[in-house]
C-alpha cells in the first residue's frame, strides 16, 4: 500500500517543492545571520551572542543545537525497522539532561567565560590545560561534524529521490552527494563566520520551531489514524513489521542473543551498557552544548534554559515514537529498507504516506514529504553549525589567545582569529567528509560520546567538585580519557573486522566492543585521580574563588 | 565586580557558604546517584530481564514501553522537582552570599576581619 518514495511524477513537483522550501529557509537564515553580524561587535557577541537571550529562546536553541538528523531521522528509522531498541537511544538522550541541570550548567555559566576550558582552567596552568580541552573539543566537533555531513550527503540523493545512474541537475548520484557535502560545508562557515553566536543561535531556535512542528503535525495525523488508540498502533506496528510482540520488546537490534554462542551474545549485551553509559554521561561534555550555556545573561537563566531543553527534548522523543511505529505500520519495513537499508528515510517516506491518505492524495503525499525533507536539510544545519563554532571558538579562544599569545591578544583580533578558524575548520570538515563518504562513519555520533563522557565530563566535574584537582589531573583526565575512547574504537569491529565496519576488508579488530563507554568512561575519571595524586600542586586560593564564584555567580562575566 | 583571593576564601570557610554547600551537594549528588541507578536498571533489564520487559499489561502496551515512558516521567519530575528546590533553598542563600561579596560584610557574627569586600 505503501508507494515507493518518490516513484511518479509527483516526484518532480516534490522535489522542486523540497528545493524551494530549502532555499526559503536558507534565505531567511542567511537573513538573520547578516541582520546578527550588524549586531555582533564584541567577543561576547561573537562567542556569547551577547548573552542577551532569555530561557526560553535558549532552550528552544538547545533543543536546535542537539536534536541532530540522528535523532530525527535516525531514531525514527531505527523503531521503524527494530522496533522498541530505537526508543533506547531517545531515552538514553533525554536523561543526559539531568546531568547537565544538576552538575553542570549553572557552575559552568557562572565560572567561565565563552568556552569548556575557561573552567577547566580556572585554577590550573592555562596553556597546558588549555591545549588540552581546545584539542578534545576539536576531536569531539569533527566526528560529529563528519557523521553529520556524511548523513546530509546520503541523505540528499534518498530526499532527491537521486537515484544509481540518474542524474540531478547533470550530475549523478555521487557528485550530488559531494555537492551536498560542500553546499552545508559552506552554509554552516557562513553562518559561524558571519553572525557568530547570535546569527547560529536563531538559526537553531527556528529549526527547532520547524523539526517540532512537523514532526507534530505527523504524530497528530499518525495518532488520528489510529483513533489515539496507541495500543492499536503499536499492534498494527507489530503486525506489519512481521515480528509480531518481540517488535515490541527490547532485543532486535541491541544485546542480540544468539543461540549456542554466549561469548557473542555477553559482548552485545555489553555493548547496549556501554553505548548507554556513554548517551548519558556524554552529553553534558559535549563543547557546542557547553558553550549554549553562556548565551544568557545568569546562571538562574541557564537553569530555566536546561529545563526548557528537557521540555522540547523529552517532547521530540516521544514524538519519536510514533513517527517510529507509525513508520513501521505504515509504510512498513520492506518499503523503507528498499530506500535506505538503514532505515534513515522513514520519517519522509512516512510523512509522504500521511499526506496521500490525509491530505488529497499524490499531490499532498508530496508536499508533506517535501517539508519534512525540507525540515531534515534544517536539522543537519543548525547542528553542524554549532559544532563550527564550538570548535572554532576553542581554538581561537583557548588555543590562539591563551596558548600562542598568552592571553595578550586583543578581542578583536581574537575574534578574527575565530572567523578564520571557522573557515579553517569547516574546510577540513568538508575534506574529510568527501574522504569519509563511502565509508560506514554512523559509528562516529556515539564515538563523540564517548569521548566527552570519557575526556571532558570527568574533567568539568572534578574541576568544580574536588579540591585538590590540579593541572596534571585535568591533563591525565582528558588525554587519558580522550585516547582511550579513541584506541578502542579503532580496534572494535566498527572500523575493521565486521560487515558494516568502516574498513570491512580489512581485520584488526581485537576490542570486542562497538561502543568503547564501559571501559573509558571509568578510565577517564581514574586517569583523573591517578594524575591528581602524582603531583603535588594544589591552589587553595583559586579553588575557593572557583568555588564561592560557580555557586553565587560573584563576578559572572 | 571579583573580589580579592583572602575574601573568596574567607567566604568559603564562612558558616553561611558551609550550608550553602551542604544543602547544594545533599541535592546533586545523591539525586545524580539515584537517576543513573534508575536508568542503568532499566538498560540492565532491557538486556537480562527480556521477559519481564515482554509482559503486556493494557493491549499491546507492554512492561518495556511502560518502564520507557516512565524515564521520561522520572527526568520531568527531578528537573522540576530541582528547580523548586533551588529556587527555595539555594538562590536565597547564595543571593545573600553575593551580596555580602558585593557590598562587604553586613552585621554578620560569622565573618571576622575583612579587607571590606571590595577586590
Amino acid at each position: 500500500m505503501a508507494p515507493q518514495i518518490l516513484a511518479a511524477e509527483a516526484a518532480a513537483s516534490s522535489r522542486s517543492l523540497t528545493i524551494t522550501l530549502f532555499l526559503v529557509f536558507v534565505a531567511i537564515t542567511l537573513g538573520i545571520t547578516i541582520w546578527a553580524s550588524r549586531q555582533t561587535k564584541t567577543a561576547t557577541d561573537f562567542y556569547a551572542g551577547g548573552r542577551q537571550f532569555s530561557g526560553f529562546q535558549n532552550g528552544m536553541a538547545i533543543g536546535g543545537d542537539y536534536m541532530s538528523a540522528a535523532s530525527f531521522l535516525g531514531i525514527a528509522g531505527l523503531i521503524a525497522l527494530y522496533g522498541y531498541d530505537g526508543f533506547l537511544y531517545s531515552i538514553g538522550f533525554l536523561v543526559a539532561w539531568l546531568v547537565a541541570l544538576l552538575l553542570v550548567a549553572e557552575f559552568l555559566r557562572n565560572s567561565g567565560r565563552f568556552t569548556m576550558a575557561d573552567v577547566l582552567a580556572f585554577r590550573m596552568r592555562q596553556r597546558p590545560v588549555r591545549t588540552a580541552a581546545s584539542v578534545s573539543t576539536i576531536v569531539v566537533s569533527i566526528f560529529y561534524l563528519i557523521a553529520q555531513m556524511v548523513g546530509a550527503g546520503a541523505l540528499v540523493s534518498l530526499l532527491l529521490g537521486i537515484k544509481p545512474g540518474a542524474t540531478f541537475l547533470g550530475m549523478d548520484g555521487d557528485t550530488a552527494k559531494v555537492a551536498t557535502i560542500i553546499l552545508v560545508g559552506a552554509l554552516m562557515i557562513t553562518y559561524v563566520t558571519v553572525g557568530g553566536m547570535k546569527g547560529t543561535t536563531y538559526v537553531q531556535i527556528v529549526k527547532a520551531f520547524m523539526l517540532m512542528g512537523g514532526a507534530l503535525i505527523m504524530v497528530l495525523l499518525v495518532l488520528a489514524h489510529y483513533k489515539f488508540n496507541l495500543s492499536a498502533l503499536l499492534g498494527d506496528a507489530a503486525e506489519q513489521s512481521g515480528k509480531g510482540s518481540a517488535f515490541l520488546e527490547p532485543g532486535l537490534r541491541y544485546g542480540v542473543e544468539t543461540a549456542g554462542d554466549a561469548a557473542k551474545t555477553f559482548y552485545s549485551k555489553m555493548d547496549l551498557l556501554s553505548l548507554g553509559l556513554a548517551l548519558v554521561l556524554g552529553t553534558a561534555g559535549l563543547p557546542h552544548i557547553l558553550t549554549r550555556f553562556y548565551t544568557v545573561p545568569t546562571s538562574r537563566i541557564a537553569r530555566k534554559s536546561v529545563l526548557w531543553a528537557i521540555a522540547i527534548i523529552g517532547t521530540f522523543y516521544l514524538f519519536t515514537l510514533a513517527l517510529g511505529f507509525g513508520a513501521a505500520a505504515l509504510v512498513g519495513g520492506a518499503n523503507i529498507t528498499a530506500q535506505d537499508k538503514a532505515g534513515n528515510t522513514a520519517a519522509p517516506q512516512l510523512a509522504q504516506q500521511l499526506g496521500i491518505d490525509y491530505l488529497g492524495g499524490d499531490t499532498g503525499g508530496a508536499i508533506m514529504l517535501a517539508v519534512i525533507a525540507a525540515v531534515a536539510f534544517a536539522t543537519i544545519l543548525a547542528v553542524v553549525a554549532g559544532l563550527t563554532l564550538a570548535s572554532s571558538s576553542s581554538l581561537a579562544h583557548d588555543f590562539y589567545a591563551s596558548v600562542i599569545k598568552r592571553g595578550n591578544a586583543s578581542e578583536r583580533d581574537e575574534v578574527r582569529v575565530a572567523r578564520i578558524s571557522a573557515l579553517l575548520i569547516g574546510a577540513v570538515a568538508i575534506a574529510l567528509s568527501i574522504f569519509a563518504q563511502s565509508l560506514n562513519v554512523a559509528f562516529l555520533v556515539a564515538l563523540a560520546f564517548a569521548v566527552a563522557a570519557s575526556a571532558n565530563l570527568p574533567a568539568i566535574l572534578y574541576s568544580l567538585f574536588w579540591r585538590r584537582f590540579n593541572t596534571s589531573g585535568a591533563l591525565w583526565s582528558i588525554y587519558g580519557g580522550l585516547i582511550s575512547a579513541v584506541v578502542l574504537v579503532f580496534f572494535s569491529p566498527v572500523v575493521s573486522g565486521s560487515a558494516t565496519a568502516m574498513f570491512p576488508d580489512q581485520d584488526w579488530h581485537f576490542f570486542p566492543l562497538s561502543n568503547p563507554g564501559i571501559i573509558s568512561i571509568p578510565l577517564g575519571f581514574f586517569f583523573g585521580w591517578l594524575g591528581t595524586v602524582l603531583s603535588k600542586e594544589t591552589d587553595p586560593e583559586k579553588y575557593a574563588e572557583l568555588e564561592v564564584r560557580s555557586v553565587t555567580g560573584h563576578g559572572a562575566h | 565586580m571579583p573580589a580579592s583571593a583572602e575574601r573568596y576564601l574567607e567566604v568559603q570557610r564562612s558558616e553561611e557558604f558551609a550550608q550553602l554547600r551542604h544543602r547544594l551537594r545533599r541535592y546533586i549528588f545523591p539525586t545524580t546517584v539515584a537517576f543513573i541507578v534508575w536508568y542503568s536498571l532499566y538498560v540492565l533489564l532491557s538486556a537480562y530481564a527480556r521477559d519481564f520487559m515482554a509482559i503486556k499489561v493494557v493491549g499491546n502496551i507492554n512492561v518495556a514501553l511502560i518502564f520507557g515512558v516512565l524515564q521520561f516521567v522520572s527526568t520531568f519530575f527531578i528537573a522540576w522537582h530541582y528547580s523548586r528546590y533551588a529556587a527555595t533553598k539555594l538562590d536565597p542563600l547564595a543571593d545573600e552570599i553575593y551580596n555580602e561579596l558585593e557590598n562587604g560584610p553586613s552585621a554578620e557574627p560569622a565573618a571576622t576581619a575583612t579587607d571590606g569586600g571590595k577586590a
